[in-house]
């Protein structure tokens, strides 16, 4: 069989992992730079797409075609992002169905987006193996819907990569905590990423890896901690700098270049918080530059809403597997955002036990897709992971009552028989309407789509309609029907409600060729222009804060070099940029450090040098 | 969308762990057998072979699941051997709304009054107190049936012989159907009280 990799194609970052034949251990894969994070940020640039960090660096200059977090908008419809658009600087399309954005003078839709990352993860391993990469597993949120995993394997397939399994997230990263045996017994994985949030509850015995339940929040994670801190962050600058707002006509909520970089402080911040007890940030934004202190207890009271929005569904996972949070051995801990202190506080009071999270959280679950890889391709064969689906599956019938087929956290594979008959004579058409959720009527749930069944006229109530419903392995709906009395199977079409179709992903494949990733040399030479940009901003800004603090001569010396920088990023001579690059960064290496005794000496209070550093 | 092949011949739950139709199951055992049918027909295992076949371990894996998550459960096996021995396909309860067993009917229209009481006006410390009163009987009185439908009422069909099976299938449905009804009322109840999540369907483990 051929090889397989393991993707984990995450909100903020993605990986690709494989196992290692010589060890029998997964291993990331990193980039020509060893970097084995790829950022899942995709810009939209006349010279093509670009993917990962360099278009990461951009998001806040060219922020309208430059799309993150996409994962958020995988399977769903515009009603269901309305309120998240408002905060998202590209454009999403109004209108019925998945949803559409409007980026780079195009529309695209998110397994698009997401296509775009899966390739360069596909690149970036077959780099590493020297050979064609076709087939991989890709891990999905436990508490995606079957739209938002029909979404992925979408991406896949644009990708030109056969998505042989999607994978649950947090089981994935049991897996690879399996294989290294740190986990035995009743474990619970709780996993806050970027934008999702999911808790499972497995029994870990004998090699098989049994999930009990799972629950989750498809719309909850880091993304969130970020914004309600870049909102807050809004209001106080809106009081601060009254005057110079007002001044200028500037309203920053509408500005979205502006708000690209609040949010990026905020990102920032909160992760430096997680290490400190108090940072400090500093936003230049045009005509004054935003700087305060923040404290860790601040940010806990912003995020404290959303944290306690994990402990409903892990509660309710624990009482589906039937179980009390005392009968959990192990909590283990995955998703950049358990680093947060507050969310370890609390999944900690929840389960009565100190979680652990030897394996790094970012990777753990591209480890353990690379272990689920390993064991389809037959290189393992004393684990089996047993899944559940994490919805319930059931049809519309009379009065828009749900008949569930098939209850949550039901073992997958799994299926489920219903029998239909007609109530018209000669009725040739038969309409089902398959939706997902807990709730009680069909239109609280989550419509999947609708099956129409097509048989020959009878009287009514002659025909015998045995429509098969089966959740496959992947935690994706397959329906079959069959009229018994003809014994024919009865054709069946269908319409997904938030799905792409057959034609569409034809198209977009074709599409994938034409807009193509931009050549290795333009995203080289795109690469240096974002380097020269961030070299560029970083002295504009130390001269305006320090210039006069050093010599005139030298102030001169760094005025030349920027000069020289911003000529040659607008010609197309890559080695030009690199050397302005590295002549203005030795230029203003005096002045950093000059700027940096200041601070320490001054108004800044008693930071740490490395973080002023990173903060001019 | 994909379709599979031909019917598989389907055997019933038991005769897929290879047990007798008995109620009285080891746990472990139990686990243990499904296990081993796990691995041997779950689709992991199986990615090399044809499309046919691979969707014949498709079913087969999905039988073995429903079949486990059936038997497990000492309610759900009795239940689910009722209907195999009367060749039923739905549960107990499952259609329609289910009816007051007549040893309840006098207490049951009590709470049905209290129910109106809450439904019509607002829910005062009283009204709460006498619906928790009545729910914290039916729990108990919940409890007993599962206690007696898992315990002696199984050991009495493992114990019968093939004449007096009728008589414990009969009872066997009395007391699956008075189960049913104290899960209504006890949701019901709950609702009065404001207390289910966002009106979520309830499902439990059986």
């Amino acid at each position: 069989m051929s090889r397989i990799v393991g993707i984990d194609l995450g909100t903020t970052n993605s990986l690709v992992a494989y196992v290692d034949e010589a060890t029998g251990l997964p291993r990331i894969i990193p980039d020509a730079q060893g970097r084995p994070l790829l950022p899942s940020v995709v810009a939209f640039t006349p010279d093509g797409i670009v993917v990962g960090e360099a278009a990461r660096r951009q998001l806040a200059r060219r922020p309208a075609d430059t799309v993150y977090s996409v994962k958020r908008l995988m399977g769903r419809g515009f009603d269901d992002v309305r309120d998240e658009a408002r905060y998202l600087p590209f454009c999403i399309l109004p209108g019925e169905g998945l949803v559409k954005l409007a980026v780079g003078g195009r529309e695209v839709t998110p397994p698009e987006v997401s296509a775009a990352v899966l390739k360069a993860l596909k690149e970036r391993a077959e780099r590493h193996f020297g050979e064609a990469v076709e087939k991989a597993v890709v891990t999905v949120p436990a508490y995606f819907n079957d739209a938002q995993r029909q979404a992925t394997k979408d991406a896949g397939r644009i990708a030109g990569l056969d998505v042989v399994r999607i994978v649950n997230e947090p089981t994935a990263a049991s897996l690879a905590y399996g294989l290294h045996r740190l986990s035995q017994g009743v474990i619970a994985v709780y996993d806050l990423g970027g934008g999702t949030f999911d808790v499972s509850i497995l029994r870990v015995k004998d090699g098989v890896f049994e999930v009990l339940a799972t629950n989750g929040d498809t719309h909850l994670g880091g993304d969130d901690f970020d914004r309600v801190l870049a909102l807050w962050l809004l209001e106080d600058i809106a009081v601060r700098h009254h005057a110079e707002l007002e001044r200028d006509c500037v309203d920053l909520a509408r500005d979205a270049e502006a708000m690209q970089e609040l949010r990026l402080a905020a990102e920032a911040a909160k992760v430096r918080l997680s290490g400190e007890e108090r940072t400090t940030l500093t936003i230049p934004f045009a005509g004054f530059t935003y700087r305060r202190d923040i404290t860790r207890a601040e940010l806990e009271r912003l995020i404290e809403p959303l944290v306690a929005r994990t402990l409903g569904p892990a509660r309710r996972a624990l009482a589906d597997a039937g179980l009390q949070a005392t009968d959990i051995d192990q909590v283990v801990l995955v998703g950049g955002s358990t680093r947060v202190p507050l969310v370890r506080r609390r999944v900690q009071e929840l389960f009565g036990k100190a979680p652990h999270s030897q394996l790094n959280p970012d990777e753990v679950v591209a480890l353990g897709a690379a272990v689920q890889a390993h064991i389809l391709a037959g290189g393992i064969t004393d684990m089996l992971l047993l899944d559940v689906t994490p919805l319930s599956l059931g049809i519309e019938s009379l009065g828009g009552i749900v008949n569930v087929l098939i209850p949550r956290n039901t073992t997958i594979p799994t299926s489920a028989r219903e029998m239909f008959t007609t109530s018209v004579d000669g009725q040739t058409l038969v309409d089902l309407h398959v939706v997902q959720g807990e709730r009680e009527l069909a239109k609280d749930c989550r419509s999947l789509g609708r099956f129409e069944l097509r048989i020959d006229p009878m009287p009514a109530g002659m025909p015998k309609i045995e429509v098969t419903f089966l959740i496959d392995a992947n935690g994706i709906l397959q329906v079959q029907a069959r009229e018994q009395r003809s014994g024919k199977a009865a054709s069946i079409e269908v319409t997904p409600t938030y799905g792409l179709s057959e034609t569409e992903v034809e198209r977009m494949i074709e599409d994938s060729f034409t807009y193509a990733e931009a050549d290795v040399e333009t995203r080289m030479l795109i690469e240096a222009r974002n380097e020269a940009d961030t070299v560029l901003t970083h002295a504009t800004r130390a001269l305006r804060q320090g210039g006069e603090l050093v010599s005139a001569e030298e102030r001169a010396g760094i005025e030349t070099a920027v000069a020289a920088l911003s000529a040659a990023r607008e010609a197309d001579d890559r080695d030009r940029i690199h050397d302005a690059t590295t002549a203005v960064n030795r230029a203003t290496e005096h002045l950093a450090e000059v700027l940096m005794d200041a601070a320490l000496k001054g108004a800044l209070g008693s930071k740490r040098a490395s973080e002023i550093l990173r903060d001019t | 969308m994909v379709f599979w092949g031909r019917r598989t011949l389907r055997k019933d739950f038991f005769e897929v762990f290879g047990l007798p139709r008995k109620l009285g199951i080891d746990a472990a055992e139990l686990q243990r057998r499904f296990y081993a049918l796990a691995r041997e027909h779950h689709p992991d295992f199986h990615q090399a072979a044809p499309a046919d076949e691979r969707a014949r371990v498709e079913e087969t894996s999905a039988l073995v699941n429903a079949a486990y998550r059936t038997l497990r459960d000492p309610i759900a096996r009795a239940d689910y051997l009722v209907r195999l021995e009367e060749g039923r396909e739905t549960r107990e309860g499952d259609t329609d709304r289910p009816k007051a067993p007549p040893a309840l009917l006098q207490e049951m229209f009590e709470i049905q009054e209290a129910l109106a009481e809450a439904k019509a006006g607002t829910l005062d410390d009283a009204t709460r107190a006498t619906l928790d009163e009545h729910r914290e009987r039916l729990r108990a009185r919940l409890g007993d049936e599962e206690t007696r439908l898992a315990g002696s009422l199984s050991a009495r069909w493992d114990a019968a012989a093939p004449a007096e099976r009728p008589a414990v299938l009969a009872a066997f449905k009395d007391a699956l159907a008075t189960r049913a009804y104290l899960r209504t009322v006890i949701d019901d109840l709950a609702d009065a009280l404001g207390e289910r999540e966002d009106a979520s369907v309830s499902h439990r483990r059986h």
